[in-house]
C-alpha cells in the first residue's frame, strides 16, 4: 500500500473540508435566508460541480491556474511560484470540485429551522451574527457535520480533478485514486486491491455515520 | 399610545389581500379578535417588524417604528416590543434559564440573573431553570415564553394565540398572571386570540378584526354580543347565521319582522338600518334558544317557533341539537335538559327566542 498517497490524500481532503465549510457557511446563508434576483445563478454555479465531469472541471481550473490564466499570472506574481501542478492548486480546485457537497446539506439543515426561531432571537435583540452562532450554527449542526463529512468524502475519492491539476507527483500530487490508477495500469492487482478496498471501507463508514446522524443528505435544493 | 397606520398588499396569493389597518392601542389589553387569515397575525408582524408594510406610519408615543413616507423602519431589534409567537418559538436547544436570560445579553450578569429570576417567579416557573423546552409541558412552555418576552421589559407586548391549547383553569390562572404583569407595567398588550372565555377574561377593550379591515372597536360586550358582520358574528360564536328578508318595519314596537329560508317562518328581530324587502343576515347564538315541548304561554319573548327535533349531539357538557322549524336552527342545550324533557329526534317541540337575542348582521 502506498502510505505516501493516502496520506496525501487525507491531507487534502481535511485541507478542502476545513476550507470550505468556512465558504460555505456564509454562501448557504445567504442563498437561505435572502432573496434576490439573480440568486437562480449563484444556485446553478454552486450546483454546477455535480453535473460537470471533472476533467472539464479539471481542465478550466488548469487554464485559469497556468501560466496564462488569470489566477495563476496572480499567484506568481504574490509568491514567486506558478500554483498549476502544486498542492495549494489541488486544494483550489477540490474546493470548487466539492463545492456542491459543502453547500447543500448546509442548505438543506438551514432552510428547514424553524423562521420563528430567527425571528424570536431578532425580537429578543439578537442582532444576525448573534442568531446566527446561538441559534442557526446550533441547531443546523447536523448539517455542518455532513457538509464537513460529505465533502472530505469526496475530495478524498476525486480523480479527474487531481489528475488535469495536479498531474502525478508522489508526495505533492500523487494522490490515493491515481495510485490506485497507476497500480492498475502496471497490472499490480494486489497493491490497487488493497488501496481500493481501504476507501471502499472508509468511505462507507463515513456514509453510515452521516447517515445515521441526517437523513436529508440527498435532498436537493429543499422545496421552500 | 401605540398608533398604527399601515396599509399592505399580498398579491402572491389566488385572491390578492389587502391589510388596511388604521388603529390606535392605549397601554392596558386589547384583544384583536377576528376569523383566521383576517390578517391579525400580519398585522402584529408589521408592528414588531418582521413585515414590511407598503405604505403609512407605526409610532409608540414618540418613537417612530415605521414611516413609509420617511423611509424609515427600525428593525425588530430596536423596536423594544415582546412577541409571543403562537409557536411560542423558544429555542429548543437552550435550557429555560437561557431562553429567558437570552434577550437580556447587554446587561451584567448579577442584572441578567435578577431580571431571569424575576420573570420566572412572576410566571411560576422557578423549579423549571433548568429543563429544556422539550422537557416542559404545554402549559409550562406558554409560561416560560412570556417570561422570556416581559424579562426584557419591553414597551409594547404582542401575543398572538399564547394560550391556545390549554384547558381553561390553566389558561385563568396564566391569565391571571399576565394581569398582575399588566397592572404593574401599564404598556400596550396586544392579544390576538379566537377565544371567546379568553376574550371575556381580559375584558379592556377589543378590536375586530374582518378582510384585513379593522371593523370594530370597543368592549367585548358591546362588539361580541351584537356583531354587526357575518364573519364576525360566525368566529364571535353565533351558531345560527340565517339568511332572512326584511318583511315590515314596527317602529311602534321597536321591531321589524323578517322571514327566514324563503318565508318558511318568520321572527321578529329588534328595529335595525334595512329597509323592507332587502336581503339581510340574522344571527342568534345556539344558548339564546330555549326549547319548550308543549306550547308555551305567558312569555315575554316574542319568537315562539313550533319545529321538530332532527337530531342530537353530546359535545362536553352540552348536547347540540338541530331543530327544523321552518329552517333549520341549532340549539345548545344541558344533558339534564335532554333527559327531564325527554329530548330526542322526531319530538316535536317550541324554539322560544327573545326579540333581543336576534342580531341583524350585514
Amino acid at each position: 500500500m502506498n502510505t505516501e498517497a493516502l496520506l496525501l490524500s487525507f491531507r487534502l481532503a481535511a485541507t478542502v473540508s476545513l476550507f470550505l465549510l468556512v465558504l460555505a457557511l456564509p454562501l448557504a446563508y445567504v442563498i437561505s435566508f435572502f432573496q434576490w434576483r439573480g440568486k437562480f445563478l449563484v444556485e446553478s454555479v454552486v450546483a454546477l460541480p455535480l453535473v460537470l465531469p471533472p476533467t472539464v472541471l479539471g481542465f478550466y481550473a488548469l487554464l485559469a491556474m497556468g501560466p496564462h490564466g488569470l489566477l495563476g499570472k496572480i499567484w506568481q506574481s504574490l509568491f514567486g511560484h506558478p500554483l498549476a501542478f502544486t498542492f495549494t492548486g489541488l486544494v483550489l480546485a477540490s474546493m470548487l470540485y466539492s463545492l456542491p457537497f459543502a453547500v447543500q446539506p448546509l442548505v438543506a439543515s438551514f432552510e428547514s429551522l424553524d423562521r420563528r426561531l430567527l425571528d424570536a432571537s431578532a425580537i429578543l435583540g439578537a442582532d444576525r451574527a448573534r442568531t446566527f452562532l446561538r441559534i442557526i450554527l446550533p441547531l443546523a449542526w447536523p448539517g455542518v457535520l455532513t457538509a464537513l463529512v460529505l465533502s472530505f468524502a469526496h475530495t478524498l475519492g476525486e480523480f479527474g480533478v487531481v489528475l488535469m491539476v495536479g498531474g502525478n507527483l508522489p508526495g505533492i500530487t500523487r494522490t490515493v485514486s491515481i495510485d490506485i490508477y497507476d497500480r492498475v495500469q502496471a497490472l499490480d492487482y494486489a497493491a490497487a486491491h488493497q488501496t481500493a478496498l481501504l476507501l471502499l471501507l472508509i468511505s462507507f463508514v463515513v456514509l453510515s455515520i452521516v447517515y445515521g446522524v441526517n437523513r436529508r443528505v440527498w435532498s436537493p435544493w429543499p422545496a421552500k | 399610545m401605540l398608533n398604527v397606520k399601515i396599509r399592505k398588499l399580498f398579491r402572491s396569493d389566488a385572491q390578492p389581500f389587502v391589510l388596511d389597518a388604521n388603529v390606535s392601542f392605549p397601554p392596558g389589553f386589547t384583544v384583536l379578535f377576528g376569523p383566521s387569515g383576517a390578517g391579525k397575525s400580519t398585522l402584529l408582524d408589521c408592528i414588531a417588524g418582521l413585515q414590511q408594510p407598503d405604505s403609512g406610519e407605526i409610532c409608540l408615543g414618540e418613537k417612530v417604528f415605521f414611516d413609509a413616507a420617511g423611509n424609515l423602519s427600525l428593525p425588530p431589534q430596536r423596536r423594544e416590543l415582546a412577541y409571543v409567537f403562537q409557536s411560542l418559538a423558544l429555542f429548543p436547544h437552550l435550557s429555560v434559564e437561557q431562553n429567558i436570560r437570552y434577550g437580556l445579553d447587554r446587561l451584567a450578569a448579577s442584572e441578567q440573573t435578577e431580571r431571569a429570576n424575576t420573570a420566572a417567579r412572576n410566571f411560576r416557573i422557578e423549579h423549571l431553570l433548568s429543563r429544556r423546552p422539550a422537557e416542559l409541558s404545554g402549559g409550562e412552555k406558554q409560561r416560560v415564553a412570556l417570561a422570556r418576552a416581559l424579562a426584557t421589559s419591553p414597551r409594547v407586548l404582542l401575543l398572538d394565540e399564547p394560550l391556545t391549547g390549554l384547558d381553561s383553569s390553566l389558561r385563568r390562572s396564566i391569565l391571571e398572571d399576565l394581569h398582575a404583569w399588566n397592572d404593574a407595567n401599564r404598556i400596550p398588550i396586544l392579544y390576538v386570540t379566537h377565544n371567546r372565555e379568553e376574550v371575556d377574561a381580559i375584558g379592556e377593550r377589543i378590536v375586530t378584526l374582518v378582510n384585513g379591515r379593522v371593523q370594530e372597536t370597543g368592549t367585548p360586550r358591546g362588539v361580541l354580543d351584537a356583531p354587526r358582520t357575518i364573519e364576525l358574528a360566525q368566529s364571535a360564536g353565533f351558531e345560527n347565521v340565517l339568511p332572512a328578508v326584511v318583511v315590515e318595519h314596527r317602529p311602534a314596537d321597536g321591531i321589524m319582522r323578517v322571514s327566514l329560508d324563503h318565508a318558511a317562518c318568520e321572527i321578529e328581530i329588534p328595529l335595525g338600518e334595512a329597509e323592507p324587502g332587502s336581503e339581510v343576515r340574522v344571527a342568534i347564538r345556539a344558548g339564546d334558544i330555549l326549547v319548550a315541548t308543549e306550547p308555551p304561554h305567558f312569555l315575554s319573548a316574542r319568537n315562539i317557533l313550533p319545529g321538530t327535533i332532527v337530531s342530537g349531539e353530546t359535545r362536553g357538557a352540552m348536547v347540540a341539537l338541530q331543530v327544523k322549524a321552518g329552517t333549520i336552527f341549532q340549539v345548545h342545550v344541558t344533558p339534564g335538559a335532554v333527559r327531564a324533557l325527554d329530548l330526542s329526534p322526531g319530538l316535536l317541540v317550541w324554539l322560544v327566542i327573545k326579540t333581543h337575542s336576534c342580531h341583524l348582521v350585514r
